[in-house]
């Protein structure tokens, strides 16, 4: 019989190695299903994890696009684990990004057609205070009248949603695009583009973003102040307020640097790689990053290895997809079972696995 | 060992296949074709009429192709990427089935000056290896305009739109000209959905209407949820995109359908035969690129005639759907007696006709 018993302390070795568990048993799995559809599960799995990073035909595009794609999901997932530590759940990261980015493009069109050097830092601040400013309406709420953060945070999604519409389709539109949805390239505009600072690199400044973000959130978790308060208040909120750790604060605080950084995400996406605000501009990162938080255990390290395993399952199922012919669903549901694995196995971490004979009551019974 | 094994001599295949792909010389390996779709092809509305084409272009060309897709691939940095993901793997045409995937095709268009590209219902245009195609979809809605004023009761009929751009609003105003000629007391009610495939909101915005007191629906959405509701409501429907009629057996009146196939078909051939160009062209029901489905049984013969007529009418070229004298909403003059919109001012169309009440949002 199998028995689970809870650990003193969770186990080190098994925090290291349940990922790689998770990946062996997802691949195993996820072969079987490639099988089931008929496909050589092999080639499949190769296809998903080996020939996006090193495969001659694709891997000197895909490798980029591994840190283009990465980059908004890990900036928006390190602001999220800040707030999800402290027991603070901003689900409206995708609001927060679509606010960010039309502030920013508001910027880039108000300054078009003069170049200036100014137009793009005013821009990420900008879409900062997008961010920020979105967020800040279930801070405040939360804080003044108790309401419920992931409700309002949530809802203002669809809010953020119909006012891009909006944008793409009355005020924001492209007025030499012969009255088509979207508005101006900001690629092709130069003060505004967010372009790859090394050619073929992938790196654009969101990706910069990206790693400063890490590396900010590393150091506040683990030396300062606030981030003890942070994870007090996470694990023990009694405790966190005798030792006076104000709940307001941090409400304001949290949710007022996530949305800031899901902001700047979306500045950085609409300035480079998504060129302009189209009508379906926001391509769900926003809820994504929820996931890629939590698969990087909202440690910023974590996340930038979990931003970068999600980007690789979705570039290499797209490989799969034309190259095979597997469906989209498949491949979601490839996705899918990674993270049930990987939350699956964090039990190991937690918990010491027993094997016992069965005892007396299972004879009796 | 084995593993090694496996991975050396698929990539030695793939890279074979590779340098066949950019030589095209190899006369025994099938060209590739690359389809990118905005949405799940099981929709059975505008992503299913795409892949339809797709397997009739398969189907027509044999060996001599061998088509891919990826679905449901959003417009932005990720139809980019799969685009460019196609390319290196060897496709010499890729079609790009919606609009909002104008700025990556260019892109990458650019970057792979010897593929085809064929972008439908794009408007953007910048290198010659990119085509535009698109369906006179409203030349349809003139069609069930006529069935809809004939058969409605309530005069009331039930519009899900998706986004105020101008073929949207050529797909109303031109299915409320057509059931205003032949029922004066007919009224539309449109119903703004923002979004192109969206089952639930698509349910509820029928939901809406039918409360409302419309007893037609229409849509120009993916999905097939309005004609779930209507079946279930009773009230009569049109099919999107594609033949709807076995979700609402009963109610189905007719579809426009999206027949895409003829289109990739000349096109296909014409990048095998090598005297493929871009060109930019705009098909309707005369091609056969809009198609109006069987009658369903609620049709009396008497209107399905008059559906006829005006298909003939429109298919033949001496009728045009949008003939003045037209009038704005507003009540300010768009067409004068006897004077036919040309294609520019259809792109240009940003209103409602007179008689349609509400607001077109911005």
């Amino acid at each position: 019989m199998l028995r689970l018993e809870k650990r003193p302390s969770p186990s080190r070795a098994w925090n290291y190695a349940t990922p790689l568990v998770a990946v062996a048993a997802t691949m195993f799995l996820g072969g079987l299903l490639f099988l089931a559809l008929g496909k050589n599960p092999f080639e499949a799995i190769r296809l998903i994890f080996w020939d996006p990073l090193f495969s001659p035909q694709f891997a000197a595009y895909s490798r980029p696009q591994l840190l283009v794609k990465a980059g908004p999901l890990i900036l928006i997932a390190v602001g999220l684990s800040i707030g999800f530590r402290a027991g603070i759940w901003n689900i409206g990261a995708e609001g927060q990004y679509i606010i960010g980015a039309l502030c920013a493009a508001a910027v880039a069109l108000f300054f078009y057609p003069a170049e200036n050097p100014l137009v793009f830092p005013l821009m990420i601040v900008a879409g900062a205070f997008g961010g920020w400013l979105w967020a800040m309406i279930p801070a405040i709420l939360k804080t003044r009248f108790n309401t419920n953060e992931i409700l309002v945070s949530l809802l203002l999604v669809y809010v953020a949603e119909k006012l891009l519409a909006a944008a793409a389709t009355s005020f924001m539109r492209n007025p030499d695009g012969g009255g088509f949805p979207g508005s101006r390239d900001f690629t092709r505009y130069p003060s505004s583009a967010n372009n790859e600072i090394i050619a073929n690199t992938g790196m654009h400044w969101g990706v910069v973003a990206a790693f400063i973000a890490v590396i900010f959130a590393y150091v506040l978790l683990q030396r300062h102040l606030l981030g003890f308060q942070v994870r007090l208040a996470g694990q023990a909120p009694r405790a966190a307020r005798f030792a006076g750790v104000n709940p307001a604060r941090l409400v304001v605080l949290s949710l007022g640097f996530s949305g800031a950084l899901a902001g700047m995400a979306g500045m950085f996406e609409v300035s480079g790689p998504a060129k302009l605000v189209s009508i379906d501009f926001n391509a769900g990162y926003g809820f994504t990053a929820i996931i890629v938080a939590f698969l990087g255990r909202l440690h910023p390290v974590g996340i930038l290895l979990a931003g970068l395993l999600l980007a690789l399952t979705y570039i290499g199922g797209e490989l799969a997809q034309f190259m095979l012919g597997l469906p989209a669903a498949a491949i979601q549901v490839f996705q899918g079972m990674l993270l049930f694995f990987l939350l699956a196995f964090d039990v190991l971490s937690n918990y010491r696995v027993r094997f016992s004979m069965p005892g007396r009551k299972a004879e009796a019974a | 060992m084995k593993r090694r094994q496996l991975l050396a001599t698929s990539a030695a295949a793939l890279g074979l296949a590779a340098t066949a792909g950019t030589r095209g010389a190899f006369a025994q390996s099938p060209m590739k074709v690359g389809f990118i779709y905005v949405g799940a092809l099981g929709d059975f509305g505008w992503n299913y009429a795409h892949d339809q084409a797709r397997l009739a272009a398969q189907e027509h060309f044999g060996g001599a192709i061998e088509t891919t897709f990826v679905e449901a691939v959003p417009e932005g940095p990720d139809a980019e990427r799969v685009m460019t993901q196609m390319a290196l793997s060897g496709a010499q045409m890729i079609f790009a089935t919606s609009f909002g995937y104008g700025p990556a095709v260019n892109a990458v268009a650019a970057r792979f000056p010897d593929v085809a590209f064929e972008h439908a219902t794009g408007y953007m245009q910048d290198h010659p290896n990119v085509s535009l195609y698109n369906a006179r979809f409203h030349e349809g809605r003139a069609v069930i305009g006529t069935i809809a004023g004939r058969m409605t009761e309530t005069n009331k009929i039930g519009y899900i739109a998706a986004f105020p751009i101008a073929e949207v609003l050529m797909g109303i105003n031109c299915a409320y000209l057509h059931a205003k000629k032949v029922n004066p007391d007919a009224e539309m009610r449109v119903v703004w959905a923002f979004t192109w495939g969206d089952p639930a909101l698509e349910a509820a915005a029928a939901e809406a209407l039918i409360d409302q007191g419309c007893d037609i629906i229409m849509s120009h959405t993916d999905s097939t949820a309005p004609l779930l509701v209507a079946q279930e409501r009773g009230v009569h429907a049109f099919g999107q995109a594609s033949d709807m009629s076995s979700f609402a057996p009963e109610t189905h009146l007719t579809a426009i359908v999206d027949n895409w196939a003829p289109y990739y078909i000349s096109r296909i051939q014409e990048k095998l035969d090598g005297s493929w160009t871009a060109g930019n062209v705009w098909p309707g029901l005369a091609e056969g690129e809009v198609l109006i489905a069987p009658y369903g049984p609620a049709v009396p013969a008497e209107v399905q005639e008059e559906a006829d007529a005006m298909i003939a009418a429109i298919s033949s070229g001496e009728y045009n759907p949008f003939t003045g004298p037209l009038n704005k909403q507003d009540g300010s003059v768009w067409l004068e007696e006897g004077q036919a919109a040309d294609d520019g001012m259809l792109w240009g169309m940003d209103f409602y006709l007179e008689g349609i009440e509400g607001e077109i949002p911005s």
